[in-house]
């Protein structure tokens, strides 16, 4: 597994982590290029149903990085986002993916090095849980996966 | 309006586990508002469906839709087409859209994605109270408009009763509803109303005296 590159997608917001990513890379910072960045509007974008589109189309993690808690562009958007985050971790943990895979961060535009760290946290943590389950060809069957006494009775 | 709550995932999952293609059907009304089967929500069902099917050797294919309403025969018209394309449908409205798409298709299994509540509404963004006990005959009139058959536990007519404390109710945490009554009237001067007594309430108006069904001949459309 040693040799495993996670695909990770990072919805950033344009006010913060965006900024911060440029400037990561104005300053030659070196992060993982196993992040792929998505630019949202605001942190507050951010539906459950896109992170969970993230992961059928073959993500292994999904982080969304808004602004500090109190400096939102829109006020409230990152404490939505946070608490959409928190939804989406549950879903994925019924679902068998692992809430683990998906994150939610708060940077300002200016903290250039912690964008590369974050990035660094994200790609470490994915490369620690392998692959997505949807990524392992080898598994036999999805977990839990009985059928109900009335499912039972039709077909 | 109605308020429902949805399923677990796990208890949806097992109803499903043996469809192949599913129809996932939303309503526009009530569990649109209480944020529990509305478009998002069929999106995001239907997502966790597919990831977890896709998980395994049995892949589901989902079929989205959201209706108008589903207590409704016009509505249930439109969707035929996506209906019969589908092994099985996923209502994610009320027990009564439910029952409506189980009797517009007779042909097709229908899985309950919802656990209908009550009959309410929203006090803040992601808080709902019931207000109506559906007891089919409206004594809001002489409560100030607070609701005894809904909202006090016991359903006391002539309340409080003794266990009302500090305005608590002392069988849930819950505000004592004769605490409101009482307020409410003393502010509207109506305090007199409070001392006639109510007596006992026709049940058989409410859910006791049977199914209900209500004919108006009036609005009927005649052949």
């Amino acid at each position: 597994m040693s040799d495993f590159q996670p695909k990770i997608v990072a919805f950033c917001c344009y006010y913060c982590a965006y900024s911060a990513a440029d400037l990561a890379g104005s300053m030659r910072l070196q992060y993982p290029p196993t992040v792929r960045m998505i630019e949202q509007p605001c942190s507050g974008r951010i539906d459950i149903r896109l992170i969970l589109q993230a992961f059928e189309d073959g993500a292994d993690g999904v982080y969304v990085a808004g602004c500090l808690e109190g400096d939102c562009h829109f006020l409230k958007g990152n404490y939505r986002a946070k608490l959409r985050v928190a939804q989406a971790k549950k879903i994925l943990n019924d679902v068998g993916i692992g809430g683990d895979r998906v994150e939610m961060y708060n940077l300002s535009g200016s903290m250039g090095p912690r964008f590369a760290e974050i990035a660094h946290e994200m790609h470490e943590r994915i490369k620690k849980l392998g692959p997505s389950p949807l990524n392992c060809k080898a598994q036999s069957g999805p977990p839990e996966q009985k059928a109900g006494p009335i499912a039972a009775g039709q077909q | 309006m109605i308020i429902a709550e949805q399923k677990s995932f796990d208890e949806i999952a097992k109803m499903a586990a043996n469809f192949d293609k599913v129809l996932l059907l939303g309503c526009n009304e009530c569990v649109t508002v209480c944020l529990a089967g509305g478009e998002k929500e069929v999106g995001v069902l239907a997502a966790s469906l597919r990831l977890l099917r896709k998980q395994g050797d049995r892949p589901l294919t989902t079929l989205e839709e959201t209706i108008t309403r589903q207590c409704e025969w016009e509505y249930l018209d439109q969707i035929e087409k996506l209906a019969e394309e589908a092994d099985c449908i996923i209502s994610m409205a009320c027990g009564v859209g439910v029952q409506f798409v189980a009797e517009r298709f007779p042909d097709k299994w229908v899985i309950p994605a919802l656990n209908t509540k009550s009959a309410g509404g929203s006090v803040q963004h992601g808080v709902w109270e019931e207000r109506c006990g559906l007891c089919g005959e409206c004594i809001l009139y002489k409560t100030g408009g607070v609701c005894p058959v809904a909202r006090c536990s016991k359903r006391i007519l002539n309340g409080p009763c003794g266990g009302s404390q500090n305005g608590k109710c002392e069988v849930k945490d819950v505000d004592c509803i004769w605490d409101q009554i009482y307020k409410r009237m003393a502010a509207l001067g109506r305090m007199d109303w409070l001392m006639e007594i109510e007596l006992e309430k026709d049940w058989s108006k409410a859910r006791d005296g049977g199914p209900r069904k209500l004919v108006r001949e009036d609005v009927m459309i005649s052949e």
